[in-house]
């Protein structure tokens, strides 16, 4: 069945007919723009306005210098972008990517195409790391009790401080870091750890406090897609988070046909048990919405079905049904689960306890996917792999006294550790304490010393990608703001204080590279950005435990439970003063600039709350104030409350926005607290949400439907679609003639796409009162939408950038003809003619224009401040910056055509499919997007435009998109949804 | 005529003519102001056109290319795979200038730079708006020559500016290219002239596949 375009709404106040129109005209932020004018006044502003512009246009342009260089570098062409193999460690595990520099500015990140985790897609994180660095906030001096020292005292006070700490075999020696995958960082440590055995390394990492895989040993799962028929995830989301891209497209594969074909072959099925609403769940073709305990017990119940006596013998001894599922629902994910026998995939949470991890693996084992769909690898964290302590045991050892020297490394443990530690009266205790961060943070300002930290752009170091790969981090600027990296700092407390970072992480390479020509190897490595064949080769899979089963651990019947999550932007806030995440709208919720606690529909409704309200959440004695956000598909009796959020410093992007959740976790529940009690208040906050922003009104926008049924029937998706005329002539094209598709059923909703354009294309920052009036600058946005029953809804995303209409409508109405018609199809921006009528985008009926009210480029407007040297160097040179007053759209990255149109012409050639690809289409991890030449019938695009589930949006309008899409499919399970599939092209209208 | 029949007239019959008149130099006066504004617009106050700009050497192209013969890719490397033609480094100045002329005073910048490691800083001669996005390589390879642009280089004692670089200028080839292109082999040819008749050029422009770009985006993005 195709679901009909009355099904689906866009948020709760538009399903039961409360939609506002203006998101919140009540939250203008600056009365000016109420101020009545009169006519004489308006007539003197607008008469002076105009003698300031002629003036202004008066000038000349300022004389430029050229400045050449003294000796040319090797390699660097003035005016070609170069592209360095390097990685990105993000949330310890690293991101292998390309990064594209501009005569030594670093402006871009791709992914390393080269690379089986990354195969040239990238995150949103990945994308974000180009801002991270030239963030104006980082911290730009070591500092000695707040004031500026530098780093040759900082180098003498810890080479003394050690001094004192070796005499003692390191007896008060103390070093906290994040996780990590570093080779060399770990060499680094235990090397120190050796000469001082009585020193600790501890390992704070918030968001995974207790890595689990479900086997005796720690190991390193990886999930073949690619081989999975069938899916269980319980309450693991995959999709979403920093995870292994590669997989996200291994996953989207199976989801759709070919291109130009209408058969998917052997399309996966995704069963989604979830607490918090996630993209995995929104991407299942059954997903069960329940409490985060209630997990185990479903967990349970299906591996008793699965796994034959006398393995199973206690296996479901206390397991008591949820609430929202059937047995049948059981029934039918047991059934198809052992009907996929080897080619089954049973993935638990990283937030669910150990026993729902036992119970995937012993599923996975039993069905035969261990080892198939399920790859066991040696674990590549440090905090698996080393001997090191927990934030816990280093938090008493502080309140005994027993640390004279606490040096912390990248981490920042008196913001994120749990609140019933108190360790930022502990931390006090040490009495010479170390930080290191790119940011004066909450730690930072309570240690002695702080040293500036280096970003992954300007400094050597490595790390391991999720299958064990070892990559390696090059520098691609010199440190901005005089940074060190963490090798630098261990080296300066080491026997050799004056190696540098290079010295380090290419001796120990040296020493694992051992017998081989070094240099040309190591050359090879830093070509590719990693050490070929250096992934953990598969393990056989680990043999399942031997004890029995406990019980059930009852699901906790009093009060609500409160789920702790990593935000989806911001992670465990650790991109919290990332200005392009925290404006990036979060995949679910849409909420930009803060995060909020998720309530389902049902706990609303009971209690009176509505979004924006301030609750009173409390967790025995601690407590909290934090906003009301009412989510779809949140289960009743859950609340999820996202980490990252209320930070008390670390830049002025991240500080004091959203609710501190780390004030309500303790260390025995880092993941899910119980029995929470919620007390409303009469306060409320705006919470600038993109959700209303530019509503498509409920046309006929995002088409999905079963996989079967398409199949037997082409024209599903496209029966109802009338034969369009035109009084006016068709545009010819007699070169290339360029168009896009965006695979629905691909499109997992991860937003990466949203930061690879604003990066590439010099998209502005807008800040949170103007996302609250409607005016955030994005040229590609996600529009998400929701079908059925609130507490249990379809969830389907739907990226908008341009259409490129060939009947453009915001073509005709511009007075000055800054936006025209391309002989190649493309819709023109012209910016320099651009007067800022804005008639354009009252007339685009897919709102995709967007406008600078004020200089958001070229003016400090919203917290990220545009004018700060360090921010100049962060554009791309290639696009032009735009200034207020100004119209703004999608391009399809016409700079990038231009390149690959000059290069073609420089073989004299046509451009080839896939030499042109936009930034969206270039970091999608599921390759939804496809773009190319719509005259050539074998490029990519044509075939995808060929297949019969392709269609424009708002295509009666006559507008000839050339962004068209194509139909979402999903595959449920004829069991449980008997009739979805049968009720043929059931569209709503025709 | 009623009331006002018996009043005199306010004005005398020949401030009709001065009225005339005020309103005729009025439009005269604003139509020679804009005139005048385009004039300037255009004239080499605005464009630099033929206005040779001080450079901390006083480098001539007329020596170097004219009288010595040097191509202009010697320096400018880039100008066949690059947007940007290239500015040559101090090294490649010295390349010569370490055995030639290697204690004129002129020069003595040039030495400076070489030794400190501070570049030169040039006074850029070509400056096209921010929002216009040139490439050298595109003409380059299509047969467009550097003398199409910037004129008689090899007799430019100093470098000026050969044409106004408005957009005029720029779409008036590339409305009609053909009769700009030369052979690959004469990109750098100063001294070389287009055939009498089209014919050779037109066969050029079939060869090299010369489209009309006309479009915004070619060069605005």
């Amino acid at each position: 069945m195709t679901k009909g375009y009355d099904i689906f709404w866009r948020s709760l106040e538009q399903r039961e007919g409360n939609a506002v129109d203006e998101p919140a005209a009540a939250a203008t932020p600056d009365s000016w723009v109420d101020a009545p004018v009169g006519r004489r006044r308006f007539l003197q502003l607008l008469g002076g306005t105009v003698a300031i512009e002629s003036i202004a246009a008066c000038t000349r342009q300022p004389p430029e210098k050229i400045i050449p260089y003294v000796k040319a570098p090797e390699d660097v062409l003035p005016g070609r972008p170069l592209f360095y193999a390097t990685a990105l460690p993000i949330a310890a595990v690293v991101e292998p990517v390309l990064v594209e520099t501009h005569m030594g500015r670093p402006t871009k990140v791709e992914g390393n195409p080269d690379h089986p985790m990354s195969r040239g897609a990238t995150s949103a994180f990945a994308q974000a790391e180009v801002l991270e660095l030239y963030d104006p906030d980082r911290s730009q001096a070591v500092l000695h009790n707040a004031e500026v020292s530098s780093w040759a005292s900082f180098a003498s006070a810890i080479q003394v401080a050690t001094l004192g700490q070796r005499s003692v075999k390191g007896r008060g020696l103390r070093i906290v870091t994040g996780d990590t995958t570093s080779p060399t960082l770990i060499a680094q440590l235990r090397a120190l750890l050796s000469e001082m055995p009585d020193a600790r390394w501890h390992i704070h990492d918030p968001s995974r406090a207790q890595p689990t895989t479900g086997t005796a040993e720690p190991m390193q799962l990886g999930y073949r897609f690619d081989r999975a028929d069938v899916i269980l995830s319980l309450d693991a989301d995959f999709l979403g988070g920093p995870g292994p891209v590669g997989a996200i497209g291994d996953f989207a594969a199976r989801r759709r046909p070919p291109p130009g074909q209408s058969k998917v072959a052997k399309m996966s099925r995704l069963y989604a048990a979830h607490s918090a609403p996630t993209l995995t769940a929104s991407m299942a073709d059954h997903r069960a919405g329940m409490r985060s305990a209630e997990i185990e017990h479903l967990a349970r119940l299906i591996a008793a079905k699965l796994i034959d006596l006398p393995a199973n013998e206690a296996i479901a001894d206390g397991a008591v049904m949820p609430s929202t599922v059937e047995q049948r629902w059981i029934d039918a994910v047991a059934g198809d689960l052992r009907a996929a026998g080897r080619h089954a995939l049973v993935i638990a949470g990283t937030e669910q306890p150990p026993v729902v991890h036992r119970l995937a693996h012993a599923m996975n084992a039993h069905l035969g996917g261990a080892g198939h769909t399920v790859v066991y690898r040696k674990p590549i964290r440090a905090s698996q792999t080393q001997p090191a302590g927990t934030l816990a045991e280093l938090t008493a050892d502080l309140n005994a006294g027993k640390v004279q020297l606490l040096v912390i490394l990248g981490s920042n443990p008196v913001y994120s550790s749990p609140a019933d530690l108190k360790f930022t009266e502990a931390l006090r205790k040490a009495p010479l304490r170390v930080h290191l961060g790119r940011y004066v943070d909450e730690t930072g300002e309570l240690c002695h010393w702080h040293v500036p930290q280096t970003h992954s752009f300007e400094a050597w170091s490595d790390g391991r990608s999720h299958d064990g790969t070892v990559s390696l981090i090059q520098p691609l600027i010199e440190p901005l703001f005089a940074g060190k990296s963490a090798h630098e700092l261990l080296g300066a407390m080491s026997n050799q204080p004056d190696r540098s970072g290079y010295d380090i992480v290419r001796a120990h390479h040296q020493a694992q590279l051992d017998g081989s020509p070094f240099e040309l190897r190591w050359r090879r490595i830093l070509h590719d950005g990693f050490v070929r064949g250096s992934e953990h080769p598969p393990l056989t899979p680990p043999p399942l435990q031997q004890q029995p089963w406990p019980a059930a651990k009852p699901v906790p019947t009093t009060g609500l439970e409160l789920v702790f999550r990593n935000d989806p932007t911001v992670l465990d806030g650790r991109y919290a003063n990332n200005a392009w995440l925290q404006e990036l709208p979060k995949p679910l919720s849409k909420l930009t600039w803060d995060n909020a606690l998720w309530l389902s529909h049902t706990d609303a409704t009971e209690r009176g709350l509505t979004n924006g309200q301030i609750v009173q959440i409390s967790v025995g004695e601690r407590k909290l104030e934090a906003a009301v956000w009412i989510m779809p598909g949140q289960p009743a009796g859950s609340l999820t409350l996202h980490l990252g959020y209320g930070r008390r410093g670390g830049g002025q992007v991240a500080a004091g926005r959203g609710f501190d959740a780390y004030q309500l976790r303790t260390t025995k529940h880092l993941h899910v607290q119980h029995g929470v009690e919620l007390r409303p208040t009469n306060k409320t906050v705006a919470l600038a949400s993109a959700q209303m922003h530019g509503s498509m009104e409920g046309r006929d926008l995002v088409r999905s439907g079963c996989a079967s049924a398409y199949q037997n029937d082409p024209q599903l998706f496209t029966r109802h679609e009338h034969k369009r005329l035109s009084l006016y002539p068709p545009h010819e094209y007699s070169g290339y003639s360029w168009g896009m598709t965006i695979d629905l059923s691909s499109c997992v909703g991860c937003s990466a796409c949203v930061v690879a354009c604003q990066s590439e294309n010099n998209i502005p920052v807008v800040g949170k009162d103007e996302v609250l009036v409607g005016r955030e600058m994005h040229w590609i946005r996600i529009d998400r939408y929701f079908g059925g029953e609130p507490d249990e809804p379809e969830t389907l995303f739907q990226p908008v950038p341009c259409m490129h209409c060939d009947n453009a409508p915001c073509e005709v109405v511009c007075p000055v003809q800054a936006t025209t018609h391309h002989d190649e199809g493309l819709n023109d921006m012209v910016y320099n003619r651009c007067v800022g009528t804005k008639y354009c985008s009252n007339n685009c009926p897919y709102k995709v224009r967007r406008y600078n009210f004020f200089g958001y480029s070229v003016e400090a407007i919203a917290p990220l401040d545009p004018t700060q040297p360090s921010m100049r160097l962060l554009h791309n040179p290639d696009v032009t910056v735009r200034t207020y007053g100004v119209m703004e759209k999608c391009t399809y990255c016409v700079q990038r055509i231009n390149y690959g149109r000059v290069d073609a012409k420089r073989d004299n050639r046509r451009i080839r499919d896939g030499d042109v690809m936009t930034a969206c289409q270039a970091a999608c991890p599921a390759q939804a997007i496809s773009f190319g030449d719509l005259n050539d019938p074998q490029s990519e695009v044509s075939q995808r435009k060929s297949e019969p589930r392709n269609y424009g949006i708002l295509a009666e309008l006559n507008t000839e998109p050339r962004t068209t899409y194509l139909a979402r499919l999903t595959n449920p399970n004829e069991d449980l949804a008997p009739d979805d599939c049968d009720d043929q092209g059931g569209h709503g209208h025709g | 005529m009623g009331a006002f029949a018996h009043m005199s007239q306010v004005f005398p019959r020949y401030t009709n003519t001065i009225s005339r008149v005020t309103a005729v130099c009025v439009f005269a006066s604003v139509v020679t102001a804009l005139w005048l504004w385009a004039r300037v617009q255009r004239s080499p106050y605005t464009t630099d056109v033929r206005i040779a700009k001080e450079q901390p050497v006083p480098f001539s192209h007329r020596h170097h290319v004219g009288e010595l013969g040097i191509d202009c890719r010697y320096c400018h490397t880039s100008v066949e795979t690059s947007a940007f033609a290239g500015i040559p480094p101090t090294e490649t100045c010295m390349n010569c200038h370490k055995l030639i002329w290697k204690d004129s005073p002129m020069l003595e910048p040039v030495r400076q730079s070489y030794q400190t490691g501070k570049p030169l800083e040039w006074v850029r001669v070509h400056d096209l708006p921010d929002f216009a996005y040139f490439n050298h390589s595109a003409h380059i390879v299509k047969g467009v020559g550097c003398r199409s642009c910037h004129g008689r280089v090899d007799e430019m004692p100093l470098t000026w500016q050969h044409a106004d670089l408005t957009m005029g200028w720029c779409l008036e080839c590339h409305r009609d290219p053909t009769p700009h292109l030369r052979p690959l082999a004469q990109i750098t040819n100063m001294n070389w002239e287009p055939p009498a008749d089209l014919h050779h050029q037109r066969a050029l422009a079939e060869e090299r596949d010369v489209k009309t770009l006309q479009s915004c985006s070619y060069c605005h993005r």
